[in-house]
């Protein structure tokens, strides 16, 4: 099968018996070792683990009996992700030698749907940041463009579907992390409403808008993906206990009479302009398809960059608390406990998430908690009523995912520059509002451009039908980056 | 503005052992990122309740009967040091002047 072959493409050859679910396996981890020096998209390639379970997946096609649609479909899952027995780092030296003893929930369902786990992938430390240049441990290129950031946090998971090292992938998104990087890399990244996937076994970073999200090749993929892992988890309080549709089956409906609503806002200064005509296109391309496309105000917009860097730094300064040199991790020796644990969080923690720790910290202390955080959590609520409003009118938002492409390495040094690449994702993460990156078209320099759309709360059928549409309208699909 | 003094306190409530040239950069940074932050203060909010989830799930309880967890050594096997069947660490209570040692 070539390089860039779809999931479904893949499991209809293995159901056919015109591929091999080993053959596949093997031709990605000879592909991983022949070109992953470059990407650098993983972290940890679990080589023989991977070809028992395809071995395994072969002999159920032999039977005629796979588990599902993803048996024998090779991933790659973010080092974000409890693997039982495999090295789980969150791109920290704080966690460089944990391995953990459970699966994450959604590694426990994949596994049992038969999905084959290629490795771990490259990721910011502790999934915070936009470039996946925050790793302790390495540096992860763009497939499009080698000397350009993934983006990130989940940079290491998007840089290997685009680059033909996995069929898809996992990640997590907590102010874009998903789709962001799936923009800059040319891939779909579809981040579910909140509480949809479980929790359970993923490393906290900020518990209230941590979201488990897929990267894929296609929409009918995502359909698969998001189908395998969603749905309640007892071992996570905030898991929602609703029914799951059958994702895959809304598919093809089309977008006739969809009212399509254009936030104004997402279109202002910073834009750049190759992105602005973009995804003005797509648009177009929906009304053509029979959408009623309509403008739209969500004016507290501008907001929520501000109100993220509050709330989601809050609740790390809480959730990092647990690494203290005690349980597990990295230890530094120190005169007595405080002195071990204050050694240990400033030789195990890189920059960026010190910034974040002492961030939240400060928001959260005595005299500043009601003007920061407080604050914060009121305008967490505005933003929330833009969309209600929004959404009494029209039945998904089209806007740009990032207001610039793929960045060079190193570009963004400024912290606050830096954030501001989320301006658009993140008010979907602090409403959970289901949301999707699209690939859109390219600018002139070749690099990826994504389209977002934005869906009702638990309405992932509508978003991924409308994406479907739209997908299956364009060509863009059909291009990959050459690694060669 | 945040003060050196701040950045300091802050580093202790955070259990972070900064280094002098780490707060300096850490007073500048956090600054620049505050100062932005700032800019919610303009939205009038008095009337608004806070939102701390994006949904609405109160309370959420299973029923409260034993069940499996991890093995004591299983759950030991990452502590950097352990004794036992314990993890082990530095010395939490001062020994006062005369207490035998």
């Amino acid at each position: 099968m070539e390089p860039h072959a779809t999931i479904h493409e893949l499991t209809a050859a293995f159901a056919k018996g015109t591929a091999s679910p080993v053959a596949v396996t093997e031709g990605y981890l000879a592909r991983i070792g022949a070109l992953d020096d470059k990407v650098g998209a993983y972290l940890t390639v679990t080589r023989d683990q991977a070809l028992a379970t395809a071995r395994a997946s072969e002999a159920r096609y032999r039977a005629g009996a796979p588990l599902s649609p993803l048996d024998g479909a090779p991933l790659a899952i973010k080092d974000v992700f409890c693997t039982a027995g495999v090295r789980t780092t969150c791109g920290s030296k704080i966690l460089e030698t944990f391995v953990p003893p459970y699966d994450a929930t959604i590694v426990a369902r994949l596994r049992k749907a038969g999905a084959v786990l290629l490795g771990k992938t490259n990721m910011d430390e502790f999934a915070m940041g936009s470039s996946t240049e925050h790793s302790a441990f390495k540096l992860t290129r763009n497939p499009w463009d080698l000397a350009r950031v993934p983006g990130g946090s989940s940079g290491g998971s998007a840089a290997a579907v685009a680059g033909g090292l996995a069929a898809g992938g996992f990640g997590t998104d907590t102010g874009g992390s998903v789709r962001q990087p799936a923009a800059f890399c040319g891939v779909i990244g579809f981040k579910p409403t909140y509480g949809r996937v479980s929790r359970y076994g993923l490393i906290a970073f900020a518990s209230s808008l941590d979201h488990v999200a897929p990267f894929a090749l296609d929409i009918l993929d995502t359909a698969l993906l998001l189908g395998a892992v969603a749905g309640h988890d007892p071992l996570d309080a905030t898991s929602v206990d609703a029914t799951v549709p059958d994702y895959a089956a809304a598919l093809g409906a089309g977008v006739k009479g969809l009212r399509v609503g254009v936030p104004d806002e997402y279109f202002g200064a910073g834009l750049d302009p190759e992105i602005d005509r973009a995804v003005r296109a797509a648009v177009d391309v929906l009304r053509d398809l029979g959408a009623k496309v309509e403008p739209v105000s969500l004016p507290t917009t501008s907001y929520g960059v501000a109100t993220y860097y509050v709330v989601a730094p809050a609740e790390a300064s809480s959730n990092l608390a647990r690494y203290d040199g005690v349980k597990y991790g990295l230890r530094v020796a120190g005169k007595d406990l405080i002195d071990m644990v204050s050694r240990t969080r400033a030789a195990g923690f890189g920059p960026e998430v010190k910034r974040r720790i002492m961030l939240g910290t400060y928001a959260l202390s005595a005299g500043y908690h009601d003007a920061y955080y407080g604050q914060a959590q009121k305008v967490r609520t505005l933003v929330r009523q833009d969309f209600e409003k929004a959404f009494a009118r029209v039945d998904v938002l089209a806007a740009p995912t990032t207001p610039g492409v793929a960045f060079r390495h190193g570009e963004k040094a400024d912290p606050l520059a830096m954030y501001m690449n989320d301006v658009y994702t993140i008010p979907a993460s602090m409403t959970g509002l289901p949301a999707v990156s699209v690939p859109c078209g390219f600018s002139a320099t070749g690099l990826p451009i994504g389209l977002q759309l934005i869906g009702r709360t638990l309405d992932e059928s509508t978003l991924l039908r409308a994406a479907h549409a739209y997908e299956q309208a364009t060509p863009w699909r059909e291009r990959h980056p050459s690694l060669a | 503005m945040i003060s050196d003094a701040d950045v300091a306190h802050v580093a202790r409530l955070a259990r972070l052992a900064l280094t002098d040239a780490e707060c300096q950069r850490m007073r500048e940074q956090l600054d620049g990122i505050l100062a932005y932050i700032d800019t919610l203060r303009a939205l009038d909010t008095s009337a608004t309740e806070p939102t701390s989830h994006a949904v609405p799930l109160v309370n959420v309880m299973r029923d409260d009967e034993g069940r499996p967890c991890l093995a004591q050594d299983v759950a030991l096997a990452n502590a950097p040091e352990r004794s036992g069947e314990f993890f082990r660490v530095p010395r939490i209570i001062e020994e006062g002047p005369g207490e035998p040692s």
